[in-house]
Parts: structure tokens; sequence; C-alpha cells
């Protein structure tokens, strides 16, 4: 089944020499982990803020499981995009059990609800409930407030998750961590989940599937495998080559898909 | 007269005179200041309008303020000497002093608060903030700049003001020009006390203005 | 139960020339985590509008409900209370020129009386929401106007807010700094949750963060819907008026912001 599919997609920023997105048309099918792999300008993070509409497109249609989401209400949107962006942004004066209860509130669940799925989601991204549920972000690491975050765009079970660089704020050690976790979470979810990323390793690690960009074009949509032995252009294959232990590890089937 | 004794007698002067400028500016400012205030928040646009009450606020004012000094300093013997047991005297001149600036404190303070620009009153409103917040917060703060300019002129006025203190004993370089250079006729002496008390002016001046440039945020 | 809920709103005026019907009978409301436009040309009673809904203004009679409580019925104290909640922006920022940007931002904590080291982390946190951590200790006097607005956005997350009231928050801003300005609020509104109530005269404002809009014409309610609906289908003649306006086109932008967003 299509999760998320651009069709035509266009977005021009006036002054800038490049279309952020070029004609970008993708289907994405439900349950991949798709990282968007590009330096900074290429379009990845303009491609998912059309997807929860931060950004309008200038032409083009986005679907959301088929329905159009210029259509849709804002608040079904709200409730089907979970967002995640590198900065975390938590409400300092709020304790993380209202942090992550943001969308519940929204939609009116009750609270009995909303605290066993806060209790449930604290422990999915490996936080003790009691421990946490009543600290406030200044007493958190980075780390543990990225899993906040993360808790707080999963509440409410949506069917997308939009990853802007969540880790790139996050100590080497701990983004590892992070990595290998929310690769866990996705497995067992069979959610569809969309990660930007301008790290080459952290993209083949994570994704199923990856979406390549430059100048507000997809170069290559395929998986880590297919994009090292066949590199759709000159652009990919430098790109590739200035990492060399990541094709090692792919070419070789190593840690990867 | 012996140089050292003219010497010893303006510093002296210098002394008194300070002593009445600085005390009556300092509290006439603790009259003055919150009088400001009030002109300020009960006028029409202002946090606490109150129509009648400004009205007579701004009479009273507008009197204290047209007597002139020397009529002020005579009219008001009998108060003087209630409050410092004489009605002459260096100390006792503060009295008069500090009446007659009192309203012009008030006058320069409402002018210096109602510069402050009405749209951030709007703000620290809209942000909950009480009357007292507004004037403790917004209001003077955002004034000081302009209140600290009047004190500078406060301090040049009274200066002035101090001079004519020599009419009921007062002492102060006003008083030693007077006796001297205009009933002794020894203009050499009422000469270097007018240098000395444009020096003092001067030096008010100065520091009121680097203080000023110091304290003031909205230079880039 | 909507945030925001207005009934039978009248706001009238004294003038030179008599009377003057700035607000005929509004009624409205505003559903939690909307982005909510008010747009109409000037004089239309937008800026009176959103000045009654924390009370700036008082209307003449009527119902201004927030959370369900009316303000109109709440004492001074009261009402100081409740607006200690909600956060709002303004066309010239109104920034303390006196205060460093932490402290501007410190403000609303200061006067819930919270306690100075901790409203000092916090607003180090909104700064940094807003993306302007590293200006905390400048003056607004060394800020770009997009930065006095973010500094003023961050300010109002310190008022802990349910709401945000915008009050020709970008008519002040070159287009590009217009944008960024937005794209910040849509994604406060998006991660928090906030609602946001904006005030504009420009239609690209409205097309580019709200849902919904209501349009405002000589102080009556002459349509409201969302977004799609009001401009694929204007109804009233003070729509298509608005809609007709062609605004100046948005300008350059400046690459690195777009890109990353606003961070």
């Amino acid at each position: 089944m299509t999760a998320v599919e651009l069709k035509n997609v266009n977005k021009q920023f006036p002054g800038m020499s490049y279309k952020a997105l070029d004609n970008v048309s993708v289907t994405i099918e439900e349950g991949e982990f798709i990282t968007i792999l590009g330096s900074s300008g290429c379009g990845k993070t303009t491609l998912i803020k059309t997807i929860n509409r931060l950004y309008e497109p200038d032409s083009g249609d986005i679907f959301l499981y088929g329905k159009n989401i210029r259509d849709t209400n804002p608040v079904e949107l709200r409730r089907s995009i979970g967002y995640v962006i590198q900065q975390i942004g938590l409400f300092p004066h709020m304790t993380v059990r209202d942090n992550i209860a943001t969308i519940p509130k929204l939609l009116k669940w009750d609270k009995a609800k909303t605290d066993e799925q806060v209790d449930r989601l604290l422990s999915l991204v490996q936080l003790d409930p009691a421990e946490f549920r009543n600290r406030y972000p200044s007493q958190l690491s980075g780390g543990q407030q990225q899993r906040i975050g993360l808790a707080r765009a999963l509440i409410a079970d949506p069917k997308v998750m939009l990853l802007d660089e969540p880790f790139g704020a996050i100590d080497a050690i701990n983004r590892e961590k992070l990595q290998n976790e929310l690769k866990k979470i996705h497995a067992e979810s069979h959610k569809t989940y969309l990660f930007v990323t301008h790290d080459i390793r952290e993209a083949f690690k994570l994704g199923t599937k990856i979406i390549i960009m430059n100048q507000g074009k997809i170069l290559q949509y395929a998986t880590a495998q297919e994009i090292i032995c066949k590199p759709a252009d000159r652009f990919v294959k430098e790109l590739i080559q200035t990492t060399t232990d990541v094709s090692k590890d792919y070419v070789s089937g190593g840690e990867g898909i | 007269m012996a140089f050292s004794d003219i010497v010893s007698m303006l510093w002296g002067g210098t002394g008194e005179t300070l002593w009445m400028v600085l005390a009556s500016t300092a509290i006439g400012y603790l009259g003055g200041l919150p009088l400001g205030v009030l002109l300020t928040i009960t006028d029409t646009d202002g946090i606490s309008a109150h129509p009648v009450l400004y009205k007579i606020l701004d009479l009273i004012v507008n009197i204290t303020r047209s007597i002139p000094f020397l009529i002020l300093l005579i009219l008001i013997q009998p108060f003087t000497k209630l409050v410092v047991g004489k009605s002459y005297g260096t100390t006792a001149t503060i009295v008069p002093l500090t009446v007659a600036a009192i309203p012009f404190i008030a006058r320069m303070v409402e002018s210096s608060l109602k510069e402050v620009d009405k749209g951030v009153i709007e703000a620290a409103r809209s942000m909950g903030s009480g009357k007292m917040a507004v004037i403790l917060k917004v209001l003077i703060p955002e004034a000081r700049i302009s209140l600290l300019v009047g004190v500078t002129i406060a301090l040049g006025t009274i200066l002035g003001y101090s001079a004519m203190s020599g009419v009921v004993g007062g002492g102060g370089l006003g008083d030693i020009a007077i006796r001297y250079g205009y009933y002794r006729y020894e203009t050499e002496i009422m000469i270097i006390t007018v240098v000395v008390l444009v020096i003092l002016m001067q030096l008010f001046q100065w520091a009121g203005n680097l203080l000023a440039k110091k304290l003031d945020r909205r230079r880039g | 139960m909507a945030i925001i809920e207005v009934e039978h709103l009248y706001k009238t005026y004294q003038s030179k020339t008599g009377e003057v019907q700035a607000l005929q009978d509004i009624n409205l409301s505003i559903e939690e985590g909307e982005i909510f436009g008010v747009i109409g040309l000037s004089g239309a009673g937008k800026s009176t509008f959103v000045r009654c809904l924390n009370l700036l203004e008082r209307p003449n009679s009527g119902k201004v409900l927030i959370d369900g409580r009316d303000l109109l019925e709440l004492s001074e104290r009261e009402l100081s209370l409740e607006r200690r909640h909600i956060g709002m922006i303004f066309q010239h920022f109104h920034l303390l020129m006196q205060r460093s940007v932490l402290r501007n931002v410190c403000y609303p904590m200061e006067i819930r009386k919270v306690e100075k080291k901790e409203a000092r982390q916090k607003a180090l946190e909104y700064l940094r929401t807003v993306g302007l951590e590293d200006k905390a200790r400048a003056y607004p006097v060394q800020l770009s106007g997009g930065q006095k607005q973010r500094v003023a956005i961050a300010r109002a997350l310190a008022c802990e807010p349910r709401i945000i009231l915008c009050d020709e928050a970008t008519s002040a801003l070159d287009p590009q700094t217009t944008r960024t300005i937005l794209a910040l609020l849509k994604e406060i509104n998006q991660l928090y949750g906030i609602t946001i109530v904006i005030i504009t005269h420009e239609m690209r404002v409205v097309e580019e963060i709200c849902t919904r809009v209501a349009v405002l014409d000589q102080g009556r309610l002459a349509e409201m819907g969302t977004v799609k609906e009001v401009f694929e289908n204007p109804k009233t003649p003070a729509a298509r008026r608005l809609l007709f306006t062609k605004d100046d086109d948005w300008g350059e932008a400046d690459k690195e912001e777009v890109e990353h967003g606003i961070f």
C-alpha cells in the first residue's frame, strides 16, 4: 500500500538559483524506513516539510494514503503524521508527561487514556515512566530529550513519521544507541518513516531504501546495495566514494538492510 | 582680604552649596518621582486614568511652580521653622529648595515617562502586568536615560535657586557673591564665585551625560 | 468546547465626527490547535478584534470566552492572571529597549514571580526554540526586524501560552523575513499545539499558514471558512476584493534560513 506519494511537486524560494523541489515525484510504500540523504540546500528538509504542510508546494500534489493532503482536515493530518526535529523543541515549563501529551490534548483524549499511553511510550523509548514522567526537560540529557521528542511524535500512533536530522545534535555514542532503538521501534511498528540526514553512514544504516537528493531533484531512490553497486550518476558515485567503509559494509553484506 | 582667607571662604561656600543642592534634589526626587508617576498614570491615556485627580494634581503643580523662588523662600518661612527649628541658615534653606524642587521634578519625570512607547506599555499589560509592574518594570527603566537627564537639569536649576539663599542667611556660594560682590562691591570675589558656580554646573552636566551614555542600551 | 469563543461582540468608539462602530455583532469560535486568520482592509476592525480577545480593548457588549471563561466577568486582578498565559506579538515588536534579549524573554516569568535562575534557564530554552540563543546578551537595538520579532515570539512562549495572538506581526517585515517568521509560528503550532490567531491585511500570510480564516469588512464578519473554501469560493464582495488585490512577490529568500527551516 502506498503511504506517501508526491506528484510533480515544485517549490521555489525566490532568490535561489534552483528550485528547492524540482518536479519531484516519489512513491513511498507503507512500512518502509526511507532515509533522505543530501547536503545542505538539496531540498530534503523542504520535501518532508511539504508532507506535514509546514511548506505549501507551488504546484503538484501530495497524497497520504491516497488522500490529497490539501483536502485533509488539519486535525486529521496532525494525528496521522509524527514530526521530530533536531532541536527537539520540548516546552521547558511542561513536564515530560505534558510534553508527550501535546497531541492527545488537542485530540481531547481523557486523562486515563493519556496517562496510559504516555507511560507506554516512555517504556518504548527506554525511559522508566515512574522516574521520568514528572521531570522537566532541563533535568534531562540531550539523548533523553530526543527520546521524549520521539515519544511525543509517536503517541497518537501516526501512520507516517517525519524525522528531520533528529540525532544531529547528539554525541556519537548516544547517537548510535538511538539509531539502533529507532530501527527496532520501526521494525515492530510497521509504520512508514521518512528520515532526513546528511550523514551517509546513518542513511545507509537505517534506511530500507534511500533517497539521494541534490539541488531539488531526486537522483536515486533505491536500496543501499543498489546505490553502491549501481550509482545513478557521477554525483551519487562520488558521494559513495567519500565514505569507503560504507561501501565495504554493504557490498560485503555487512550491517544494514 | 588675604588670598588664603578667600580660598577657605570659597571652599566652605562650595561645601554649603553642594550640601543644599544635593540634599534638596534628593529629597525633591523622593517626593517628585512618585508625584510625576501619579501625573503620568492618571492622565487621559495613562494606565490608571483619573481625569479629576489629574486635574487637581496638575493644578497644584502649576501653582507651586509659578511662585518665584525668592517669594516662596519667604512665604514658606513658618513651615521651615516648623521643620528645622529655625527659618534661616544653610540647612533651613533645604526646606524651600525642596518645596520648589518637587513640582519641577514631578513635571520632568512626567515628561520623561510619557516618552515611553505606548506600545511597549500595551505589550506589558497584554502579558498580565499589574499597574505597579508597569511602573517599576517598564515606565521607569525604559525612561531611565531621560530621567537621568532630568536629574542633571534639576541639579542645575536648584543650583540656581540656591544662589538666592543669601536672602535668608543661607550661606553657600550665592550668598558669598551677594554679600561680598553686591553689598561690599568686591567684584573680584563675586566673579570668582560665579566661575565656581559655572564649574559646578558643568560638572553636574558632564557626570550626567557620561552616566547616560554608559547606561543607554539603545546605542548600538 | 472551543478554546476561544466570541459572542455578539460590539465595540464602538467616540470620535470627533461621532460614533464609530468598530465591531458589530461578531460571532465566531476558534478550536484549540488551529491557526486562525482574521483578514480585512484597513479600518475593518481587525486590530480592535484581536485586542478584544485579551481585553486590551473592552468591548461594549458581548462575550469573550477563553476556555469557557468570560473575560468580561473577571476582576482586574483575575484578568491579569488570565493574560499571563496568553501570548501576543505586535507589528512593532514592543521589546523593552533597556533590557537585554534574555531579560526581555524573562519578563513574563518575572510577572509570574518565577525564581530568577529558573527564569533565565527557561528564557534560554525559548530563545533556542526561535534560534537566537547566541543573542541572549545582545540588546534589541542590535537586532534586525526579523530577529526582534523572534525575540518577541520567545517572549510570548515564556507566557506558557495556549494561545498566541499576532497583531499584524509581519506587516513591518520584508517578504523574506515574513516567510521566516510565519514558518516559525507554524512550527511552534505543530510542535506545541499552541493556538495561533493571526490578524493581517495580507492575503499571502493567510494563505501561507492559516487553516481557517474570518473576513472582516467594516466591523462585520463578512465571511468565514477554511482557507481553501474562502480562497476558491469567495462569497462576499469583501472577500473577493481582498483576493484580487495582488500582493507583491515574496521577494528574495535566505537560502540558509529557508532550507534549515527557521532554526
